[in-house]
């Protein structure tokens, strides 16, 4: 077996190691990388930035753990920013698991605006995060399509009550608030194909404002969107969080996480150049 | 009747629902949503069906000792330990108390978000091998679609120096170009075989819903 044919059947247990280290002694360093932001994630950042003190959004989380490294920074980046400018949130989760992961957020993100902090030169005073006047998160049902759908009637028609089993109608945030005739846009963070019903069934039938923060993998599938203007605009990946989390000065997990997914992207391209350096020079000496 | 009664159902509501989904009147909307619940009714039935099935595969599993039942046998005890976490130790059925159980809560948080993810994470290394295997330029086409995988992924490596503006700009090229044209081309084809496919269940055309016999 000669060095090419080496680079073309490599165990695919050192691939595994090699990427492992490279991971982590990245992650070890303080290397940093650049971060260039995208339009279709500027988009969002001003969009949400531009509203006023009050107005109220509408975060949908649809996804489960296992899409955790790359929508959960994204959830944290977002909510913390519209929290930070007093907007006031309504969640919902359409994902089965879905429920805990925005419990989840909206605890921790609670507890970050705990203490004062500055972002973008402006200070901003610590605060407290009541539920029912910054935010209600109306839970889980099945059948996103339907649920959608309802909502657009009407909130209490699929949620009657919220997550914890308060009424709708006994949260101040509540009054008045009806449908997404109410809420300045519609943000789904989402693993699944929910994302479709979002646009399928909400954006195109109730025509607001929609805004999609997706998986790496899934984000190319919805450019088309963009395109047309049923999207206003798209988070894609850990990327895409990252990015989000540069405009709001709040570098994080993603922002982190980054400089690990650049090196092991490197490792995986370097993988393949080998594998095609020793296909060709095969190929190259047998038509010899 | 056996075959006629559902395909009348079918039929009618079917109809029915192309219908209402044109006519903005109140009374449209009340129908409509009366026959949502129906939908939420009868995936209650089928939750409580894939319970009762969860249970009698894993218990068979258990009580013959078949391959691999210690699993059978974690599944049991967490499907369990969560219905009783979850209506906060069998004390409120009525309420969502539960959710907020100290248990539920942890169990969650520190048992089901680590395993998934970590789950999920593991796939990192098998997409890096499958890549270095399968990514090999044996046609123009394989070609073309290895040259695209590697710009698409090098577009923000700020390592590149002076070429990263061209990569960034060929990437976002092919994902408004080439990739938004075969996209719409799919999303297209999909929306007509799914009016196509709905028709046909309509008009009683498809038939393998309603099983043999």
């Amino acid at each position: 077996m000669n060095i090419f044919d080496r680079l073309m059947s490599i165990d695919r247990r050192w691939v595994f190691l090699f990427l492992a280290l490279v991971c982590v002694v990245i992650y070890a360093s303080d290397i940093s990388v650049k971060i260039t932001v995208t339009d279709e994630v500027r988009k969002i950042y001003n969009f949400t930035d531009n509203l006023k003190p009050g107005d109220v959004i509408f975060v949908a989380i649809d996804y489960d753990p296992n899409s955790l490294a790359e929508l959960h920074p994204m959830t944290y980046s977002i909510v913390e920013h519209a929290w930070r400018k007093n907007l006031k949130i309504i969640f919902t989760s359409l994902s089965q698991n879905g429920p805990g992961m925005a419990d989840l957020a909206i605890r921790q993100i609670s507890d970050s605006l705990a203490v004062p902090q500055e972002y973008n030169g402006v200070q901003y005073p610590a605060r407290t995060i009541v539920n029912g006047e910054d935010y209600v998160f109306l839970g889980y049902k099945p059948y996103p399509a339907l649920v959608i759908v309802g909502m657009g009637q009407n909130f209490r028609i699929p949620f009657p009550t919220d997550y914890y089993g308060t009424p709708l109608d006994e949260h101040p945030m509540m009054r008045g608030i009806q449908n997404y005739d109410q809420v300045k846009c519609v943000i789904d963070i989402s693993g699944t194909s929910g994302v479709d019903m979002w646009i399928a069934y909400g954006q195109t039938r109730y025509n607001f404002p929609l805004a999609l923060g997706l998986t790496g993998v899934m984000a190319a599938d919805y450019y088309p969107y963009l395109n047309s203007g049923q999207v206003f605009g798209i988070m894609g990946g850990m990327l895409g969080a990252a990015q989000y989390e540069l405009l709001a000065d709040n570098p994080g997990r993603a922002y982190d996480a980054m400089r690990v997914q650049l090196f092991a992207h490197m490792v995986i391209i370097l993988f393949i150049v080998m594998g095609n350096v020793g296909f060709l020079m095969t190929r190259k000496r047998s038509k010899l | 009747m056996k075959r006629q009664l559902p395909l009348s159902l079918v039929f009618i509501f079917g109809v029915f629902m192309i219908i209402q989904y044109f006519v903005p009147h109140e009374s449209s909307e009340w129908i409509f949503e009366f026959l949502l619940d129906w939908i939420y009714i009868i995936g209650i039935f089928a939750l409580a069906l894939g319970i009762w099935s969860l249970i009698r595969v894993s218990w068979d599993k258990i009580k013959y000792r078949k391959d691999n039942w210690q699993y059978s046998l974690v599944t049991l005890l967490g499907l369990f330990a969560m219905i009783v976490f979850g209506f906060d130790y069998l004390r409120n059925f009525q309420t969502a108390e539960g959710l907020q159980n100290f248990m539920f809560v942890h169990f969650f948080d520190y048992i089901m978000i680590p395993i998934q993810a970590t789950m999920f994470s593991l796939l990192a290394f098998f997409i890096a091998s499958a890549a270095y295997r399968a990514f090999r330029a044996r046609s123009i086409l394989a070609s073309l679609l290895l040259i695209a995988a590697l710009i698409v992924m090098l577009r923000f490596n700020p390592y590149f120096g002076p070429i990263s503006p061209y990569l960034e700009k060929t990437a976002s090229w092919l994902l408004n170009v080439p990739n938004l044209a075969a996209k719409r081309a799919i999303v297209i084809g999909v929306g007509l075989g799914i009016v196509a496919t709905a028709l046909k269940v309509i008009l009683g055309i498809e038939r393998a819903y309603l099983g043999k016999d």
